[in-house]
């Protein structure tokens, strides 16, 4: 459904890591700072215009949570040229759709449209990037619709509350643990002067990655660019990103989280884990492929031939890491264990096979099909340049360069059993590290 | 933070409807040697083919007592065929680089494949072992029992599948459809190794599959891989369930659940794909409920009224039923104005059809949408074999913009009248909905 938040995206998989050709992805950058990435792919007439603004939940101000999320849903509601709704209508008549998500640290709006209506796509984002207009009534509406979101998501699932707050407990001090969609008393109070403000804070194109791919060249793409984002003036006190630090972690907390609604009780651990850096991977790499290793597979896993094979003890494990962000984020497991086991059986279950992994190294026919697959993915990876476009804008709106995307599958071929190790004794860390238990009501007594 | 995908229950099965290819794209039909037939797109630009084969039947082939065989059957592929057990089965499979996917559904047992061109031979090889002799190890088998039980038990607690459950239940009674493939609680555990045979042999069969690839493949390459893959699998099959008219009525079932907001669904009969009047209803349901912004329920709903965060309608089809369908989830105390909304727009479209505007504006969108679809081998894949299980022919993208094209304003009215009719619509809503009672 629309306007989804990017909501964490648990579990990055190696099959959709970005193609390494550098003859279809090319980038510049427009004099008001607009950042430009064109992927080309003529195999079909099709195209996809996506704009990622640098700013994300994790960019706003103490007490306004959920502000980043309800100005997305704003920008649909017109401008000094647009009515409210008209942005959407136009591209569907168009035969396109149309859609926008916010994460911690970015918001993204795309259309996917025939290739010659590219202009018009153009010129339409360009006249939201500085020309917003809003209504009291149609504020007032919309915060009830971000509410009901809030509520059909999170409120209404108590896995989703869960990880709400072991967000809250793992970042002491960092905005990564505010919900994206925010806390439900704070955004009940969100008013069109906050999202104003914000708007008019982050919203310009010193501080905008464009991405263009599909049936397009760069020499269109620049000068529809230049045609239509070239005349906005870039934004001359922008501040830069300027979040609090996480002090250091020294002791680990534990959670449980009763509900009548839960069904199948289960054990979720997150760490604090370190992301992919400008000009500095490797560290990304190696937990990504640590990931892969320990709960990338259902099968082959370390934790699932160990507590799914070897042993009857669950009926579910899964190891998940995604490095894309701007600061410190999360390693995370989660085990499901069988009725006749206890959720302590199980943690316990899990961390012994993470020490037997840490004390003897990976499964060297394992770790050489990862590589295999880490080859191939750059193959598959073309079919959907949809899905390298998103790569592309959200690599650059953390602040990577179009080579560190580009070069992200050479990092991830390069890492060697050694690094993975190292990566798993530097992040697995108890004492930086959140233990959660969803449990059935009755067990909570 | 959410449990994933074999936890997670089939939601609802709201099927969006012929989603063919733009005009422009050039389907071959291949016959095998064999005599087996597939639709292809070759496009070399990419070292990989995706294959999809459908076998129509499904878990409606389950036998009674023994629902969820199938779905059990289908899900034990992967998990050790001829001399492999599922460890080996799963190391050789990424050695390759292939990726498989085995599913069922009500109509239909699935599989989907991507595989690169350097060791495709390898790569079917290893897909014909697995759908031609699975072992059904006794071990594997209650291993994927658990994770079946799981989510079944998961079902029972989550407000969308008990939704799900009631409707179908209502609509269906005495039919497969009754059931929504899993099995149930009381079949699963019963469940033996000869049944999951059985299931097997009843299943895949050359009389039903269909079959469609796309990417780095020609027609003779195909031919081969089809006799390959399909050739050792029984000629004939089961006979399937028979058409079912949907036995919903006019009213509201409430189900008690707790949380902040009422999942509601409601709909009733719908109409036959292969009706003339299909393209007609197609406008009519995008214009009321379709998957965009500017829909009428969108706008009452959402836009002007806060009550949801999406809602939506949807023609489903399945193969031995229809349905008109949609679904939303509103805040408890405000589920008893959303309903009033639905059936006053209901009765709107059924009385008044809609606009000449709305009629041009969508089939502007629709028409323009179309050559969209196509992007990518995996994509086209999956919408070549669609369109044959519902009967398509493979040049129906060349003419498909024109039937929608031809749809008049008098067609809409004409058909609005008979496809919505608020007094027969069944609304199921689970949550503490306030001030709604259920009624028969």
């Amino acid at each position: 459904m629309p306007k989804l938040p990017g909501l964490a995206l648990m579990g990055v998989l190696l099959m959709a890591a970005p193609l390494r050709a550098a003859e279809d992805v090319t980038g510049f950058t427009l004099e008001n700072g607009l950042q430009v990435v064109v992927i080309e792919d003529h195999r079909a007439p099709v195209v996809v215009q996506m704009l990622w603004y640098k700013v994300g939940s994790a960019d706003e101000p103490r007490g306004k949570s959920g502000i980043a999320h309800f100005l997305e849903h704003l920008m649909f509601k017109g401008t000094d040229e647009l009515g409210p709704g008209e942005f959407s209508e136009i591209v569907e008549a168009q035969g396109g759709n149309d859609n926008a998500f916010t994460s911690y640290d970015y918001t993204a709006y795309f259309q996917r449209v025939a290739a010659d209506r590219l202009d018009l796509m153009m010129q339409m984002e360009a006249d939201r990037m500085t020309d917003l207009q809003l209504n009291a009534e149609d504020v007032a509406t919309e915060r009830q619709v971000i509410l009901e979101e809030r509520s059909q998501r999170t409120d209404s699932s108590p896995g989703a509350l869960l990880g709400e707050q072991m967000r809250a407990a793992q970042f002491l001090n960092h905005p990564y643990g505010i919900p994206i969609i925010g806390w439900r008393h704070e955004m009940e109070g969100l008013t069109q002067q906050d999202a104003i403000d914000h708007y008019k804070a982050h919203y310009a194109p010193n501080n905008a990655v464009l991405v263009v791919a599909g049936d397009v060249t760069p020499d269109q793409v620049r000068s529809l660019a230049e045609k239509h984002y070239g005349p906005i003036p870039a934004a001359p006190d922008l501040r830069p990103r300027n979040r609090v630090a996480e002090p250091p972690q020294l002791a680990e907390r534990r959670i449980a989280m009763a509900d009548p609604r839960v069904s199948e009780p289960y054990i979720s651990r997150s760490y604090l884990a370190p992301e992919r850096d400008p000009g500095d991977q490797e560290t990304a790499a190696a937990l990504t492929i640590l990931a892969e290793l320990l709960g990338g597979s259902g099968t082959t896993s370390v934790l699932a031939r160990a507590l799914q094979f070897d042993q009857q003890k669950a009926v579910y494990t899964a190891a998940f890491y995604d490095g894309s962000t701007v600061d410190d984020t999360t390693f995370n497991f989660i085990v499901v264990p069988t009725p006749e086991t206890t959720l302590e059986q199980a943690e316990a279950a899990m961390d012994a096979a993470i020490a037997d992994f840490i004390a003897n190294g990976p499964d060297p026919d394992a770790f050489a099909r990862i590589k295999t697959q880490i080859r191939a993915s750059e193959i598959y990876a073309r079919d959907d340049s949809n899905g390298l476009a998103r790569r592309y804008g959200e690599g650059l709106a953390n602040g990577l360069s179009i080579e560190d995307v580009k070069n992200w599958p050479e990092v991830l071929n390069a890492v060697t059993p050694e690094d993975v190790v190292a990566a798993a004794k530097l992040v697995l860390d108890r004492r930086k590290a959140v233990t959660g238990y969803l449990m059935r009501e009755e067990a909570a007594q | 933070m959410t449990l994933l995908s074999r936890l997670i229950p089939a939601t609802l099965t709201l099927l969006l409807f012929a989603l063919p290819v733009r005009a422009a794209v050039d389907i071959q039909t291949v016959t095998s040697p064999g005599g087996i037939t597939a639709w292809l797109v070759q496009e070399e630009k990419l070292p990989f083919t995706a294959l999809e084969i459908r076998f129509r039947g499904g878990s409606s082939l389950d036998p009674a007592g023994k629902e969820g065989a199938v779905n059990l059957m289908t899900a034990l592929i992967e998990e050790g065929s001829g001399d492999m057990d599922a460890q080996a089965f799963a190391a050789a499979r990424d050695g390759l680089a292939a990726s498989f996917g085995f599913s069922s559904d009500i109509d239909t047992v699935a599989v989907s494949a991507q595989f690169l061109t350097e060791n495709r031979d390898q790569a079917v090889a290893l897909l014909r072992q697995a759908i031609t002799v699975p072992r059904f190890d006794p071990d594997a088998i209650e291993r994927v029992r658990g994770q079946v039980l799981a989510g079944l038990r998961s079902d029972e607690k989550d407000p969308g599948s008990i939704a799900n459950r009631l409707l179908r239940q209502q609509a269906f009674a005495g039919h497969p459809y009754a059931e929504n493939g899993d099995g149930r609680l009381d079949t699963v555990p019963g469940l033996t190794r000869d049944d999951l045979m059985a299931a097997h042999k009843a299943t895949l069969t050359r009389d039903r599959v269909y079959v469609a690839a796309a990417g780095d493949i020609s027609a003779e390459e195909l031919g081969t891989l089809l006799d390959t893959l399909l050739g050792d699998l029984p000629a004939t099959g089961p006979a399937l369930p028979p058409e079912i008219a949907p036995a919903l009525t006019g009213g509201i079932t409430v189900e008690a659940f707790p949380g902040p907001q009422s999942v509601v669904l409601f709909g009733h009969s719908g109409i036959k794909r292969d009706d003339p009047d299909f393209f007609a209803a197609t406008i009519l349901n995008e214009v009321l409920g379709g998957g965009r912004f500017s829909s009428r329920l969108m706008s009452e709903v959402r836009e002007k009224r806060g009550l949801t965060y999406g809602i939506g309608t949807s023609l489903v089809g399945y193969d031995r039923s229809e349905l008109v369908m949609g679904q939303a989830a509103v805040a408890n105390d405000r589920v008893a104005e959303a309903v009033e909304v639905i059936r006053t727009e209901w009765a709107r479209i059924a009385r008044d059809g809609i606009t000449e505007a709305e009629l041009a504006a969508t089939k502007t969108y629709l028409t323009g949408a179309y050559p969209l679809r196509f992007d990518g081998n995996g994509p086209l894949a999956q919408i070549m074999v669609n369109m044959q299980l519902i009967g398509l022919p493979a040049d129906y993208p060349k003419t498909r913009n024109d039937k929608v094209n031809a749809v008049t304003i008098e067609d809409v009215k004409r058909v609005a009248a008979t496809l919505f009719r608020a007094d027969d619509l069944r609304f199921v809503i689970v949550g503490e909905p306030v001030g709604v009672t259920g009624t028969n």
